[in-house]
């Protein structure tokens, strides 16, 4: 059975667009059939992130309006076999998006896919509800900031009343916390929340701890997903939070400042 | 107690520490209140009203103000009373104040 995810943050800019295509783009390595969609209507990126936005030709909203099929605006990812991207538009505005219209294009894909990502627009406007509505799995994106954790919160509230699964009253969604841009050295020092602190206060169970990383702007500006850089802490923390997902047991990693040697520390106390 | 306990400083909260918990106090409120209608404007109409009823007030002169602490929150109503013209030196607010239900 097709699951929707939704990838969620209230807060722009925390790294919604990068954990969906790395999240996406993990559970199609892991031979599962996935979707991501763009719900960022009027503000497309997700194009971007995943590298294909020279071969957009149809959109999410044409397809919504029938002017397309749904198999002419899917994207078929190029490196990864079994992933697919549905793009939004840059023209429309998110009015574009009917619960309607979203529910039967879910409907059809849901029948081909096994993960359907919806990557969510900043906010809690209608784009935002649009692509919350029909989830079956949430990812809340939290940087450990007070802002993005407040509005996380609130995002919380909106999924646990407005989605197709609290109006009917189903079994409610699954919430997951992602916290991404986290500074072990900065947490050491106290000038960042620990991913204990956003626990307790967000109280949702953790899938895991992306590291602050080079990484994810260099893989941005290539147009990679992250988690297909092996190599980097963040592409590592990508794939063991999909694990997981999956119901893995997996040990959380890079939390713990890197041990320096004594050289570093003497340099260090001097400097 | 030993005697390295003389030395040490008890250390001031850490600026993280410092989120957390205005975070915590912020969060407390606004669950609370998430599923409560917005009541300070209907509030101040009603108060207003009966204020009215006995003395004529200046709708600009109504300040309601809402303080939120840990504990309780703290409701401020503010009417500016006009003064009448045989008693103009004397102080013309006349303040109200209430409290809140504590926060749960």
């Amino acid at each position: 059975m097709a699951k929707i995810i939704t990838m969620t943050s209230g807060k722009g800019g925390v790294g919604k667009t990068t954990s969906s295509a790395a999240v996406g783009t993990g559970l199609a390595l892991r031979g599962f059939k996935t979707c991501i969609i763009d719900f960022d209507v009027g503000l497309r990126n997700l194009d971007l992130i995943m590298g294909c936005e020279r071969r957009v030709v149809f959109d999410f909203i044409n397809v919504i309006n029938g002017e397309a099929r749904l198999n002419q605006a899917l994207i078929k990812d190029k490196r990864v076999e079994n992933l697919y991207i549905l793009p939004t538009s840059q023209t429309r505005d998110k009015d574009a998006l009917t619960p309607a219209g979203v529910g039967k294009i879910l409907d059809e894909l849901k029948k081909e896919f096994d993960y359907i990502i919806c990557d969510s627009p900043a906010g809690i406007e209608k784009g935002a509800l649009m692509a919350l509505y029909w989830a079956d799995h949430a990812i809340v994106v939290t940087n450990p900031e007070v802002s993005s954790v407040r509005d996380s919160d609130r995002i919380l509230g909106v999924i646990q009343a407005k989605s197709r699964r609290a109006e009917q009253g189903l079994e409610p969604v699954q919430e997951h916390l992602l916290v991404t841009r986290y500074d072990v050295e900065r947490v050491e020092k106290g000038e960042m929340l620990k991913v204990d602190d956003v626990l307790e206060i967000l109280a949702i169970p953790l899938l895991g701890i992306i590291p602050e990383s080079p990484a994810v702007l260099k893989a941005s500006n290539v147009g990679m997903p992250v988690v297909l850089d092996d190599k980097s802490t963040a592409g590592q923390a990508y794939a063991d939070a999909v694990g997981r997902f999956l119901g893995e047991k997996i040990e959380h990693r890079f939390i713990k400042p890197e041990k320096k040697g004594l050289l570093d520390r003497l340099l260090r106390r001097t400097a | 107690m030993s005697l390295l306990d003389i030395f040490k400083r008890s250390k001031p909260p850490t600026i993280a520490a410092q989120a957390k918990e205005r975070l915590q106090i912020v969060l407390a409120h606004e669950r609370s209140d998430r599923n409560s209608p917005d009541f300070l404007p209907a509030l101040q109409q009603e108060l207003l009203a009966v204020i009215k009823k006995y003395v004529s007030v200046d709708e600009d002169k109504v300040a309601v103000k809402l303080e939120r602490e840990s504990g309780c929150s703290m409701l401020e109503v503010n009417v500016e009373l006009p003064s009448p013209a045989a008693r103009a030196a004397a102080a013309a607010a006349a303040a109200v104040k209430g409290k809140t239900a504590p926060a749960s």
